[in-house]
């Protein structure tokens, strides 16, 4: 086993890319990314995606990929687990280039979702969900989100417009972002009148709808150091999923999110270190009460005190926690398989000193989480800033 | 690049709009559909009675045109009617609004189709053929019926009615055309087979890449070979889908909310497809004053827009006497609900 590093990063802006296809879009953060890595050699490539099949009408998408970027040949394969397919493939590059098998591997999230209508995504976004017994009685995605967050509303006496923080900063980082699809600042007056999508949930609970692709450059970190001129190579102190039961009935705690909790203890036990290390974390903004949940079972707030680090500021970039710097799910976007290498990305641009007018000052830890459906498949990483 | 100025100067001698009487309210669409929750587009749509179709609107239409034209109709050697809800897919509606005004033998007559913009394809047609001094009077109609399908978003607000056009010499005009042009694209951002009963359409994609990037194209780039500016314009009007499209177009190209207040009627009356842009023009029309200029803009799924600048002449004081106006039509409402408009438009199977 040895140490691995991110060398190059890539990333396309999010959006609704009629023009491009899906193989463009994964190119184009390709090639950024093998660009930023200044490496010449791939040995792998390991591709995140949900709904290419579905969405597209095209699976296969490692060779497809790997072909139409100039790595014919080379290693390479779609790796899927709903909307945690990124930090998944990132999970597999890791493992290879850990284990010693391959020395530069490239690993790449994309998805292009605006080429259907509504219904057709809305229905193939519920094959994150348990086909048989929630999906078939028509549970949507953004329902089962709905239900957790009632439950959580309930349980600890919260009202819907204490969840509007998290919009608002996302929101806000996002104007600094190149990259995002909404650059653009809302109000708690917006997300109070904001259209109601399924009881609690309204739009600006929610995450978009759109494309986009974004990819990372692996490789050990003696490599890094010595090889290829990389100033600021970035370390994967951990990545470690856990998973938990895929239907929201089958539980055991439901407000617990065990695979989150699950993922996270095991990456810190990774890293040696715990949630007061952390200086910033990208969470798995894809609806509002997930953020909540997760900064609960991650150890940044008590069980039902989330919202206050929301209230209290603690997330801005200036706060205690920071999260979704860049804009996160929200407001940068959620191309879901993409997302997971998204948020790699953003982190690894807080740790170089690259993230501009949103830095995090003294960012040293960066930790980002990718769910897969209500919880089911949980990817947490943590990366560290070498000198 | 692509302005279109014929060899004579040509105009309008005579318009005529026809809007049917039944109006089914947004909030009725919205309970059945949505039990009556979310956003209405519209307040409104009006909707063809049992015995109604394009053919005897757009007659209906074509006779208010002839009246304000007062001209020998056999003189008439094109009448062409653009339509997406044509009764037939083969027996042109055309001939039968000729025969019906006195028009035929001696004449063109042929269906237009390009989604909304079917209507102005036939005017941009007409002028050619009247510019180029082949005819003396032309006419165009833009007319539909469009059907929208059960629970889609569409369904607020396709509706029916439409209008008139008799091209003819400048010197007898009440509106003279100063230029057109014509932007098209092959993008398929709304479209029906022809053994489908309801279009499909591409939500969202049909905004930017299709409404937005036509429209906008079209009318800048003819106000630029004209050289004219938003400001020189009294009224302005755009294919009105819904009430937000015309409203930001307007908006984007630099006209105010006054200029496009007479032509923006789709709140009222719904989107009547290839009617919208020129039923908008007629109610524009109705009030005019000798001097006035305005810009019409289509669009037509498919895509593309015709757009065309006018400048209205002394001739429009002596064309309204006796000939209903746009707003008198709308004001012509009978509201009906739900289930009477099902009737009306032939959703149920009776076998």
């Amino acid at each position: 086993m040895r140490d691995v590093a991110i060398i190059g990063i890539g990333q396309t802006k999010v959006g609704e890319h009629w023009d491009k296809s899906l193989k463009e879009l994964a190119t184009e953060s390709i090639l950024a990314a093998i660009k930023d890595a200044r490496t010449e050699r791939v040995d792998s490539l390991y591709v995140g995606n949900m709904l290419s099949g579905e969405l597209t009408g095209q699976e296969h998408l490692g060779a497809l990929v790997s072909d139409f970027v100039g790595l014919r040949g080379v290693e390479a394969v779609k790796i899927e687990a709903a909307c945690g397919s990124g930090a998944a493939a990132l999970r597999m590059g890791y493992v290879t280039v850990a284990g010693e098998l391959a020395d530069i591997v490239v690993v790449a999230g994309v998805e292009k979702m605006t080429d259907k209508p509504g219904d057709a995504v809305t229905a193939s976004l519920a094959m994150a969900a348990d086909g048989d017994f929630e999906a078939q009685n028509g549970l949507s995605f953004v329902a089962l989100n709905a239900l957790l967050m009632r439950r959580y509303m309930h349980e600890y006496g919260v009202k819907h417009e204490e969840f509007a923080p998290f919009a608002i900063n996302a929101h806000r980082n996002a104007v600094n972002n190149p990259y995002a699809m909404f650059p653009f600042a809302v109000t708690a007056e917006d997300f109070k009148k904001s259209k109601m999508i399924a009881d609690p949930v309204n739009l600006l609970d929610s995450s978009p709808v759109c494309d986009g692709s974004a990819a990372v450059v692996l490789c050990p970190l003696d490599m890094a150091r010595h090889r290829y001129a990389s100033e600021h190579p970035v370390k994967l102190r951990a990545c470690a999923i856990a998973t938990d039961s895929i239907a929201l009935h089958d539980r055991r705690d439901l407000l617990g999110l065990e695979g989150a909790a699950l993922s996270a203890h095991k990456a810190y036990s990774q890293a040696g270190l715990g949630p007061q290390d952390i200086d910033l974390f990208e969470v798995h903004d894809a609806f509002t009460i997930m953020s909540v949940l997760s900064l609960e079972v991650c150890g940044f707030a008590e069980r039902g005190r989330g919202t206050r680090l929301g209230l209290d500021g603690d997330i801005a970039i200036g706060g205690r926690i920071p999260i979704t710097t860049m804009g996160g799910l929200k407001a940068r976007g959620h191309p879901v398989g993409a997302t997971g290498v998204y948020q790699i990305v953003e982190v690894v641009e807080q740790l170089r000193g690259q993230a501009g007018k949103n830095q995090v000052s003294d960012a040293r830890l960066g930790m980002a989480q990718n769910i897969g459906g209500s919880g089911a498949t949980v990817i947490t990483t943590i990366l560290e800033a070498m000198d | 690049m692509g302005l279109l100025k014929p060899n004579r100067d040509v105009g309008i001698i005579g318009y005529g709009a026809y809007v049917p009487r039944y109006r089914l309210p947004a909030t009725e669409v919205s309970r059945i559909w949505e039990g009556g929750e979310g956003a209405l587009p519209i307040k409104e749509k009006a909707v063809p009675g049992l015995d109604e179709d394009v053919a005897t609107m757009s007659i209906e239409a074509a006779r208010n045109a002839m009246a304000r034209a007062r001209i020998d109709p056999t003189l008439i050697r094109a009448v062409w009617v653009g339509s997406e809800s044509h009764p037939y897919a083969v027996k042109p509606t055309s001939t039968i609004v000729a025969e019906a005004i006195g028009a035929v033998p001696h004449t063109q007559a042929a269906d237009w189709q390009f989604a909304c913009k079917a209507g102005t394809e036939a005017m941009q047609a007409a002028i050619g053929f009247v510019g180029s001094g082949m005819a003396d009077y032309a006419m165009a109609v833009g007319m539909d019926t469009a059907q929208g399908r059960p629970g889609d978003a569409l369904e607020y607000t396709a509706g029916a009615g439409g209008a008139a056009y008799i091209i003819g010499p400048a010197n007898e005009a009440l509106a003279v055309f100063e230029g057109s042009l014509s932007y098209v694209t092959d993008t398929p951002d709304f479209w029906r087979r022809q053994y489908e009963h309801y279009p499909e359409h591409g939500s969202r994609f049909t905004g930017e890449p299709a409404y937005f990037k036509h429209v906008m194209s079209a009318a800048s780039e003819l106000m630029e070979a004209l050289g004219a500016r938003p400001s020189d314009y009294a009224y302005a009007v755009f294919h009105q889908p819904n009430a937000k499209f015309p409203v930001k177009a307007g908006r984007d190209l630099g006209f105010s909310r006054d200029q496009i207040k007479a032509g923006l009627l789709v709140n009222e009356i719904g989107n009547t497809y290839a009617g919208a842009a020129i039923i908008g023009l007629t109610a524009i029309l109705d009030e005019a004053k000798p001097g006035d200029r305005i810009l019409a803009v289509s669009f037509g799924s498919g895509a593309g827009s015709d757009a065309f600048s006018l400048r209205v002449t002394e001739h429009i004081t002596h064309r309204h006497e006796g000939v209903p106006t746009t707003r008198q039509y709308i004001a012509r409402r009978v509201e009906i609900d739900y289930a009477t408009y099902a009737r009306h438009r032939k959703k149920l199977l009776m076998e």
